[in-house]
């Protein structure tokens, strides 16, 4: 039994008794365990944290520390239905702002704060994975609401109002469509469950290795290292025991396609985990679902549940005696960063999803210290597909350095926005044309992390050997102002930033201070300069991926769309960001001035000549 | 052939800017470099402490790659570049950010002179903040009879939250919050260092290389002059660790 603080109310202490319970009052499940009280409680009240420290044996700063880390936990009372719209660019273009001013003014609350009454709260939050039919929005951390327009805020609106449970809204507006647009080997039919599997067993693990290999597949996280490799280093590493894990924390704004494999493929992603499980030794499996997918968990559960009793999952898998191995489903908490697979697992063990030191590498040193194996949802379905045609197959397809085909998840100013699988080494020119793009100006391909191409380079290619991608493409339109782009995704990463390292924590943040002062009429060369040398600083100096990646777009658009910049400028030199007319509101505030006189002329207006 | 080896050894030496370092087996290039002497510049690093990797002032080139000094393992015939112009500008403009996501008032701190952000800043001519100052509001935990802790001056090295858990057992400490938002939590019922387990004799109340944490009614003990840094550059290896404020051996 654990004690709590008296001032928790008896039902809440209960509450976190029968949380701990559930999750035999294991540390490293804390992440779950703040998850599952959240979503009893609304929030997370202090005493709660105090008490589940105590069960844990953690210092209560630390279980703070967890707590206050991801987007998604609330160490202060929210509303009681807690609306997020996705504000992702291209949610942006699909007018989400104005949608949001407006739920804000039917419901008379101001964006970010908790209404008086306590009943509701609405912000932004980072792309939900919905871009082929957004606006969309996330209610309670649950429900997600595709496709809005007036008429669905409206309505929003009222049932808050009448207090309608959000899963009681209407069902049509929950409904997530697949938007499969051209299916290749893995969109396409899917493999009989246990069939990879089966080929797998009757080659044994090293020819189920050797065969990986020989497909030449890359990670489709982004990064592109060698599968094979990936597992023969991890299954080589010494360890009591090896651990698979799947990412399916699909954050890269504008990327939906581990969304749609989840839930067309489930069975084919866990497929893809056992046998790299058979392959490298492992008894133990996650998957590490992003919290934006959370109404996917019940049919991705039913979905595990189906295979333990085909015995694709469990003791001796396919009667293969000493194959043992399941998959647990973890759901994060909105975090971004927890994409990099040391934050992961960081994240996996109960921690804040901060970025591991590297060396030693995940492959030899990963959850709770044992060998480990990160790989995307991607490229486990790739892999069940290699083991049941085999490594030559794959091989066939793509390119000598980029064998196989790519999923890409194509939004924006198209008339189809989907999925679309193409053999890598596609022109980009060619995928344009079939998503219906028209008077394209720019695309951004693997989302805010990737590479801004102008309409110039469209006959580039997706390959590792030419434009790389994690598997989206956001098209824009000539009517689009693509230093509007290039702010939007500066204002991304500094919300998602662990915080951890200098140049990451303060240079995204100078970076969007920089962009808002260009926004706002007030820029100089000097400025323009100023976020050139952040871009190189941040390169050089960060502690991951996330920070070092930050300026990309910033840096992309500023080479091939220096106009978007230039017309912002309103000198060569420099012109301060600071406003002293505007430090002076608090000042009339308190002395109840409206008056003109209450006021500084400012230096553009013609009626100032000092 | 080397400065630090003599010929008997095994060639286990890389180069830092030209001169050959020893090392051995598992030392990272700033633990090798500092325990000959040599100065790569840090604030989230102390000998004898996990390293962090999250201040990146000891960020060098290695074989041509950015990296961190601090997280870097040393390997035989490396070649580090550390005190190059361009390393030198990177660090400036990270000091840079460093000041101007707190609020930094030298003049007025009372670990001014035994400060290691202020130190390397005066080492790296930093003569002013360059970026725009953000002056966040932060509080000032006053509620310790020994010890203050001042969030303003914090530059999140967690050195206080590893020596606490790892040299004192205590965990007195955390991080909390992300982003720009990233502070340091104590660990007591309220929340106040006054509440914590924390004593003034602690490693964690003595190893803040600013002046987050700052040991009570000690401030003037050495007289401004006569300070740490006052007396010693902070490119002489050996005087960078900061112990109890006016309390430091003379490191010569």
């Amino acid at each position: 039994m654990t004690m709590a603080p008296p001032s928790a109310p008896a039902s809440v202490r209960q509450a976190v008794e029968r949380t701990l319970a559930r999750h035999g009052a294991v540390p490293h499940r804390l992440v779950q365990m703040l998850r599952e009280l959240q979503a009893e409680l609304g929030w997370l009240p202090r005493d709660v944290l105090a008490q589940l420290a105590h069960a844990l044996q953690r210092s209560q700063a630390d279980v703070e520390g967890v707590a206050s880390f991801y987007r998604f936990f609330h160490t202060q009372p929210v509303g009681e239905y807690r609306l997020l719209f996705s504000d992702n660019i291209t949610d942006r273009m699909l007018g989400n702002q104005a949608l949001l001013e407006r739920l804000c003014l039917r419901l008379h609350v101001r964006p970010g704060q908790t209404r008086h009454d306590g009943r509701v709260s609405v912000t932004t939050t980072s792309c939900t994975g919905l871009g082929d039919q957004g606006p969309a929005l996330l209610v309670n951390h649950h429900q997600v609401v595709t496709r809005l327009d007036e008429a669905r805020v409206d309505e929003i609106a009222r049932l808050i109002e009448a207090r309608v449970p959000a899963t009681e809204w209407p069902a049509e507006w929950q409904q997530v469509a697949d938007n499969i647009r051209r299916p290749g080997p893995l969109l396409g039919e899917s493999l009989a469950p246990g069939s990879a599997l089966a080929s797998a067993v009757a080659r044994g693990p090293r020819l189920t290795l050797e065969e990986v290999e020989a497909s030449g597949l890359r990670g489709r996280g982004g990064a592109g290292f060698s599968t094979g490799l990936k597992w023969a280093l991890c299954r080589d590493a010494p360890g009591e025991q090896h651990i698979v894990v799947c990412n399916a924390d699909e954050g890269e704004p504008g990327t939906f396609k581990d969304r749609v494999l989840l839930t067309r493929h489930a069975d084919l992603v866990f497929e893809g985990m056992t046998v790299a499980a058979w392959a490298i030794g492992a008894r133990q499996g996650f998957l590490y679902l992003r919290g934006e997918y959370r109404y996917l968990l019940e049919s991705l559960e039913a979905v595990l549940a189906r295979r333990r009793e085909q015995r694709l999952l469990g003791a001796n898998i396919l009667g293969q005696a000493g194959f043992d191995f399941d998959i647990e489903i973890h759901l994060g908490a909105g975090a971004y960063v927890c994409g990099e697979e040391s934050a992961l697992i960081e994240s996996l063990e109960g921690q804040r999803g901060t970025p591991r030191i590297r060396p030693p590498f995940p492959v030899e040193h990963g959850y709770l210290g044992h060998p480990t194996t990160v790989n995307n949802v991607e490229t486990f379905c790739a892999a069940a597909h290699i083991l049941a045609k085999g490594g030559a197959w794959w091989a066939a397809m793509g390119t000598r350095k980029s064998s196989g085909s790519k999923i890409h998840s194509i939004s924006g100013d198209c008339t189809r926005p989907g999925l679309y699988e193409y053999p890598f080494g596609t022109p980009v020119a060619q995928m344009l044309e079939d998503c219906g793009a028209s008077d394209t100006q720019a695309v951004q391909v693997g989302g805010p992390s990737g590479t801004t191409l102008s309409a110039m380079e469209f006959g580039r290619r997706i390959a590792f050997e030419d434009v790389p991608t994690a598997g989206a493409l956001m098209v824009f339109n000539r009517s689009r102002d693509m230093f509007e782009v290039a702010r939007n995704f500066a204002h991304f990463f500094a919300h998602e930033s662990c915080g951890f390292c200098t140049p990451c924590r303060v240079g995204t943040e100078l970076v969007v201070r920089q962009l808002d002062k260009l926004a706002a009429g007030r820029g100089s060369r000097m400025d323009v300069e100023q976020l050139q040398q952040l871009d190189v600083l941040m390169h050089a100096t960060t502690h991951c991926g996330l920070g070092a990646a930050a300026c990309n777009p910033l840096r992309d658009t500023i080479a091939k769309f220096r106009p978007a910049y230039e017309r912002r400028l309103t000198s060569l030199h420099f012109v301060p960001g600071f406003d002293l007319d505007a430090e002076l509101a608090d000042a009339r505030i308190l002395t109840g001035r409206t008056d003109t006189h209450a006021h500084l002329p400012q230096t553009d207006d013609p009626a100032w000549h000092p | 052939m080397t400065r630090y080896t003599n010929s008997s050894q095994p060639a286990t030496t890389f180069s830092l800017d030209g001169e050959e370092v020893p090392f051995t087996p598992g030392d990272t290039v700033l633990q090798a470099a500092h325990r000959v002497g040599r100065y790569i510049p840090h604030l989230c690093w102390h000998p004898g402490m996990h390293p962090h990797g999250s201040c990146r002032l000891c960020s060098i080139k290695v074989n041509g790659r950015p990296a961190a000094a601090c997280t870097a393992l040393a390997s035989a015939g490396l070649q580090v570049e550390n005190q190059t112009p361009a390393m030198q500008a990177q660090r400036k403009a990270l000091l840079q950010m460093l000041f101007v996501e707190g609020n930094h008032f030298c003049p007025s701190c009372e670990r001014s002179g035994n400060c290691l952000l202020q130190a390397t800043a005066s080492h790296h001519e930093m003569e002013g903040p360059h970026f725009e100052e953000f002056y966040p509001a932060r509080p000032v935990d006053a509620s310790h009879p020994d010890v203050l802790l001042d969030h303003n001056r914090c530059i999140l090295c967690g050195l206080c939250v590893r020596a606490s858990q790892a040299q004192d057992g205590k965990d007195v400490f955390a991080i909390a919050g992300h982003g720009i938002e990233a502070h340091l939590v104590v660990n007591s019922p309220s929340g106040k260092l006054g509440d914590s387990a924390l004593s003034v004799d602690d490693s964690a109340a003595q190893i803040c290389p600013v002046g987050a944490l700052l040991p009570k009614r000690r401030g003037f003990e050495t007289p401004i002059g006569e300070r740490r840094y006052d007396r010693h550059s902070v490119a002489d290896a050996h005087t960078q660790e900061a112990t109890a404020q006016g309390h430091e051996e003379d490191p010569t």
